[in-house]
């Protein structure tokens, strides 16, 4: 389902931009190089017990001049917001909104700021940038329409403050005229899944080319086997992480009475 | 030190997590309650996930309440029969309370109605326990001329017990009902009970109050652990590996507390558990009036 959307989304970026997007080059034929390539220093992030962040470097190639934006989205989620009142004198949780399609995870990185290489219209239409990340409503709602710009900067302030979205987490840097390469930091509390990073080269407003490269997010070592092992077996997991708890009760008891 | 928390997902400095555990145990250890009402927020407060939080904690208290337990046992500070008989109402008291809690889910609003009623209940229980202790420790010699044990209504009750260890000869169905409504605010709430049985310990049943912190101790090993394994089975939210880490810090922290206690008259212990409690309803009824920072709060569901 989830690769599906990607290559939604890959299609959805091929039309967007010109045709200049080159097709897959047939065998045997001379033909112009592609506008674009990059890639990331690796495509796995594996998360073990002394993880506390990560640091990637997307690099590439472009080989027509123009700007270039990367933006790193997680998986996308289910955010549930809600808004508090105040009914006789207590804070109580009254409307809430549901917003499907919410990255986990979202950052971008650029040459320039957004608003200097790209109009809104287009930075709305591939969601780049926080103030432009739209996840759909989900089901019914009792918001007013005109409130619901709120929810969505709550969403993003929230994510904020959990180092969850990050605007401008690196500046994408030239190296002469055609490479390029930006810094992609990833903080302890990186949310499992699959990530895409998409890649974007912008002259004279447009998207001139666009590339996605596919980034996991996964445990690694005994943190995977734990996180396996409590979900498959639940039980287990939960009669031995009791025991082990009583075992080191008693152990301490035992250590302190012979003081 | 860093270090990764498997089902938490995410990293927590050692030192913190050591000292938290030291700082619940040392109550555990003196009051005899686990300290689930103050260990969940404050892990909330360090970023870890609510749900992780609430069952982490239960992993951890199992830990700590059979240290505990052990301590207070080799005083002779255990009333087994006493505790069985709450634990059997405890295990009755849970499981109506996870049904009721399914009912309430259902009308609507639940947090918050737990939340204002808890909030009441220590209000009035601190404020009568403070009241009671300060009465106690300013007029000695006027309460020394109490009887042995005042007599309520309840005490002519059928299946009257033995209770060899708090020298009390009571019906069993008044601690079976603590018990159980223990059993009943620890399956809604998420906490031990520990809060309410302490207290309901020393003014229901009118137990020594040497003999409250191991008998309350030794019941909450097996609610803890009940809780546990149905978090886990049900939810998937116990991090073992921060629930050790926890208990490293609590099983010292709980031997000291054990000491300290010994060292604490009647009355003073009962003092300053009516300040914690009452410190507990002001921060529960703090959380439901100040104004919160952000009026929009987020949950957000990874398929």
């Amino acid at each position: 389902m989830r690769r599906w959307l990607w290559l939604g989304l890959v299609v959805a970026l091929g039309a967007a931009g010109p045709p200049s997007r080159a097709p897959a080059p047939a065998p045997g034929h001379a033909v112009d190089p592609e506008p674009l390539t990059a890639d990331l220093s690796s495509h796995v992030i594996g998360i073990n017990t002394g993880f506390t962040g990560a640091s990637l470097i997307l690099f590439g190639a472009k080989e027509q001049p123009g700007d270039i934006i990367v933006v790193v989205r997680g998986p996308p989620s289910v955010a549930v917001l809600r808004r508090k009142h105040r009914v006789l004198g207590i804070w109580i949780n009254t409307e809430g909104l549901t917003l499907d399609g919410a990255p986990a995870y979202y950052a971008v990185a650029s040459s320039r700021p957004l608003d200097e290489i790209a109009p809104l219209g287009l930075l709305r239409l591939h969601q780049i940038g926080l103030a432009n990340v739209r996840p759909a409503i989900a089901g019914p709602t009792d918001v007013a329409p005109d409130q619901e710009t709120e929810f969505r900067k709550a969403l993003v302030r929230q994510q904020e403050l959990n180092a969850r979205y990050v605007e401008e987490i690196g500046k994408v840097e030239f190296l002469g005229e055609h490479l390029f390469r930006v810094n992609i930091g990833f903080p302890a509390s990186v949310p499992f899944g699959h990530y895409a990073v998409e890649t974007f080269l912008v002259r004279d407003k447009k998207i001139v080319a666009g590339q996605t490269v596919p980034l996991l997010v996964t445990e690694s070592g005994v943190n995977a086997e734990i996180h396996e092992f409590a979900r498959n077996q639940s039980l287990a997991y939960g009669l031995i992480a009791v025991a082990a708890a009583a075992m080191a009760g008693w152990l301490a008891s035992i250590a302190f009475r012979q003081r | 030190m860093d270090i990764y928390l498997p089902i938490a997902g995410m990293s927590q400095d050692m030192f913190v997590l050591l000292a938290l555990g030291g700082a619940i145990g040392l109550l555990s250890g003196i009051f005899g309650v686990g300290g689930g009402f103050l260990l969940t927020p404050l892990l909330i407060f360090i970023g870890i996930p609510p749900a992780v939080a609430v069952a982490s904690s239960a992993n951890q208290l199992v830990g700590a309440s059979v240290s505990g337990t052990l301590a207070h046992w080799r005083r002779g500070n255990v009333d087994l029969a006493m505790g069985g008989v709450l634990l059997a109402g405890g295990l009755v008291g849970s499981v109506l309370g996870v049904w009721l809690f399914h009912l309430l889910r259902q009308l609507g609003q639940v947090n918050l109605v737990i939340s204002v009623l808890y909030a009441l209940l220590l209000g009035a229980l601190g404020i009568f326990m403070l009241a009671e202790s300060l009465r106690a420790m300013l007029f000695r010699p006027v309460a020394a001329r109490r009887k042995l044990h005042q007599h309520y209504w309840v005490h002519g009750w059928p299946l009257k017990m033995r209770f060899r260890r708090s020298k009390l000869y009571i019906s069993a169905i008044v601690p079976a009902a603590v018990g159980f409504a223990g059993g009943l605010l620890s399956a809604i709430m998420g906490v031990g009970g520990g809060f309410f049985m302490v207290p309901a310990m020393i003014y229901l049943l009118d137990m020594p109050t040497a003999m409250v912190p191991g008998t309350s101790l030794f019941q909450i090993v097996f609610v803890a652990a009940s809780v546990t394994i149905l978090q886990a089975v049900e939810n998937g939210t116990v991090d073992a590996v921060l629930a050790l880490i926890l208990l490293i810090g609590g099983v010292i922290g709980a031997q000291i507390g054990t000491r300290v206690s010994g060292h604490l008259r009647g009355e003073q212990l009962r003092a300053l558990l009516a300040a914690i409690v009452l410190a507990a309803g002001a921060k529960l009824i703090a959380d439901l009036t100040v104004t919160p920072v952000d009026l929009y709060s987020l949950e957000l569901l990874t398929p």
